[in-house]
């Protein structure tokens, strides 16, 4: 990113982001959502928010958990006690820009579209918006510090039972 | 219309309808055909959203200084509130009174002395007063408006407002009851419980789109009987572990109610060990980070759960220390759009302030309490689509809109139809002799 010697580097990571990416949406949908919480680290951050919400600085989340245990509990209650109609989701999401890199992490931005499938085939366009990441590399697999889905509308249809 | 609480039928503008003819007797049915009918759903936004009833139209925090402004719903009605020069509070229409355009096209602004429509110039002041029309005298001697035309016989139509404890309310009635009458002590008295004194701090604002008739959510709302059956949050959890005692209150013209819960000391210190032991067999489930709760004493009472509601679409929730502002906005006759404003206040600790967050998973279209909320109106749309003349049976706890010491009962949904038939103009079942 800043130079030459730091060009494998940068490359590594790339892939390195690539795959998490990929992994975390494929996880998503095909409905391992108990795998879901190993995508971060301990004591991550992840919180749905809306465009409007961030630009302005509001500090609640459509969804907020800053433990693995809170996104461990949102799996459990939409297993056990939450009643919604049965859908899942498909994840595209955008090659990843690397905004930063040093000793204290990686932070890097990726748009998302999220498309809704109802249990009677009913498919529409959920969420678009972008991952804000930060990434902490562990024993040579990155785990997400912190993932602000800022989702680019701030309707949201119905409800959001799984998360994006 | 003077009676506090208790709207009198407006006179009609329109005819009355046959259809109101074909209206149950008591309030104890309701026929499915009122979350179906266009011409329900108009005669709503007529005797309702247009008529006199006060709407919630934003916090007194959103327009902090003169010049500052916010758009907002009544009914369909798009709606501009400000703050003029002299710093009070003014709404009006957001529709140009020269061909109807929208004159605000944002949610927000600052700084504004004047608003001026996109379409033709047409300009107005921040009380919704018209000022200026481009090219009124024409150019050159030719063209512009008829010399007669004056600028004071035109105009948005400008809505009443009052406020309280930092709610903003309007009305498109001028002369019905007064915000105050209107609520009446009781319901001004828990407004007041949550609210008075202090200075809230928006966290987040969302909509969640619903996919049915406005009336199907508000009935959810007011509807105690069945928060402990379609929610499962708390009890999977085991997390209603403190004995609870409420009630409902329906106010006199049935529109308004409060549903809460509150801690119940002797029965906690009676048998709160053995209680506790019990539960724990019970499920196997339980929080990985119980943190989600942990909240802090925010009231000088043990109210732990507080749902208000003011005719026909405002609620003030508090769940906790999860305090919520919801509007719902109809859009059309099967859909409606509720609109989130999640509050903390200036006073929170940077503690308070995270467990407010934290809490703020129990609401919205995520939220573990009442993401059902967001989807069971529009299972009843969906299941009385070939069923319009079948109607609802709401009969849980009698036939009367009373307040109750039971939450298992449904009088609070017969005050909303106790309501709405005063303001549609269906007469309402008498008293009960005592």
């Amino acid at each position: 990113m800043t130079g030459n010697t730091q060009a494998p580097d940068f490359q590594t990571l790339y892939f390195k982001i690539s795959r998490a990416l990929a992994d975390y949406a494929r996880c998503i949908d095909d409905d391992r959502l108990e795998e879901w919480p190993s995508f971060f680290v301990e004591d991550c951050l992840y919180k749905v928010t809306t465009a409007d919400n961030h630009r302005e600085g509001l500090e609640a989340g459509v969804i907020f958990a800053n433990s693995r245990g809170m996104l461990s509990d949102r799996i459990s209650a939409l297993r056990q006690a939450n009643i919604y109609e049965r859908q899942s989701y498909r994840h595209l999401i955008g090659p990843p820009s690397i905004l930063s890199f040093d000793s204290d992490g990686v932070r890097s931005e990726s748009a998302f579209m999220v498309a809704r499938i109802m249990r009677d085939g009913t498919t529409s366009l959920f969420a678009t918006g972008r991952y804000l990441d930060s990434w902490r590399d562990a024993d040579d697999v990155l785990r997400l510090k912190e993932r602000i889905v800022v989702c680019d509308s701030s309707r949201i249809d119905t409800l959001m039972a799984i998360p994006l | 219309m003077e009676t506090a609480g208790s709207p009198a039928s407006p006179a009609p503008a329109t005819t009355q309808p046959s259809w109101l003819a074909h209206w149950p007797e008591k309030l104890t049915r309701v026929p499915y055909w009122a979350f179906q009918r266009q011409d329900v759903y108009a005669l709503e936004q007529e005797r309702i959203f247009r008529g006199p009833a006060w709407h919630y139209l934003c916090l007194e925090a959103d327009t902090p200084e003169p010049g500052d402004w916010r758009t907002t719903f009544v009914g369909d009605a798009s709606v501009v509130v400000t703050r003029n020069a002299q710093g009070e509070i003014r709404a009006f229409e957001n529709r140009c009174s020269h061909r109807g355009a929208l004159i605000c096209l944002d949610e927000k602004g600052k700084g504004k002395k004047d608003f001026s429509c996109v379409y033709h110039a047409w300009t107005y002041d921040l009380d919704g007063t018209l000022t200026g029309v481009a090219f009124q005298k024409g150019v050159k001697g030719k063209g512009g408006m008829a010399p007669d035309f004056k600028l004071s016989d035109h105009g948005p139509r400008k809505l009443r407002v009052s406020t309280m404890h930092g709610l903003v309310f309007g009305t498109f009635a001028h002369d019905g009851p007064s915000l105050d009458d209107y609520l009446g002590d009781e319901i001004s008295r828990r407004i007041a419980r949550v609210l008075e004194g202090r200075k809230p701090v928006v966290l987040a604002r969302y909509t969640q789109a619903l996919p049915n008739n406005w009336k199907l959510y508000v009935e959810n709302v007011k509807d105690s009987y069945h928060a402990s059956i379609l929610h499962l949050f708390f009890t999977t959890f085991e997390l209603n572990r403190l004995s609870q005692k409420g009630a409902i209150i329906v106010d006199e013209s049935g529109g308004h109610h409060v549903s809460y819960s509150a801690i119940d000391r002797k029965e906690r210190t009676a048998g709160q060990e053995y209680a506790q032991q019990n539960i724990r067999s019970e499920s196997q489930y339980r929080l990985a980070d119980p943190s989600l709760l942990s909240g802090f004493q925010e009231f000088d009472d043990d109210v732990t759960l507080q749902i208000l509601t003011v005719f026909p679409t405002f609620v003030l929730q508090q769940i906790q220390n999860c305090v919520a502002i919801r509007q719902v906005v109809p859009r059309g006759v099967n859909e409606s759009d509720l609109h989130w404003t999640i509050l903390g206040f200036e006073s929170d600790t940077p503690e308070q302030r995270l467990a407010r967050l934290k809490q703020a998973n129990l609401v919205g279209p995520a939220g573990f309490i009442s993401m059902e909320d967001g989807c069971v109106g529009g299972f009843v749309q969906r299941g009385i689509a070939g069923a319009p003349d079948q109607r609802a049976v709401i009969e849980m706890g009698g036939a009367m809109a009373e307040s109750s010491e039971s939450r298992v009962t449904e009088a609070s949904i017969r005050g909303f139809w106790k309501a709405w038939r005063a303001h549609m103009g269906i007469a309402n079942p008498a008293p009960a002799a005592p």
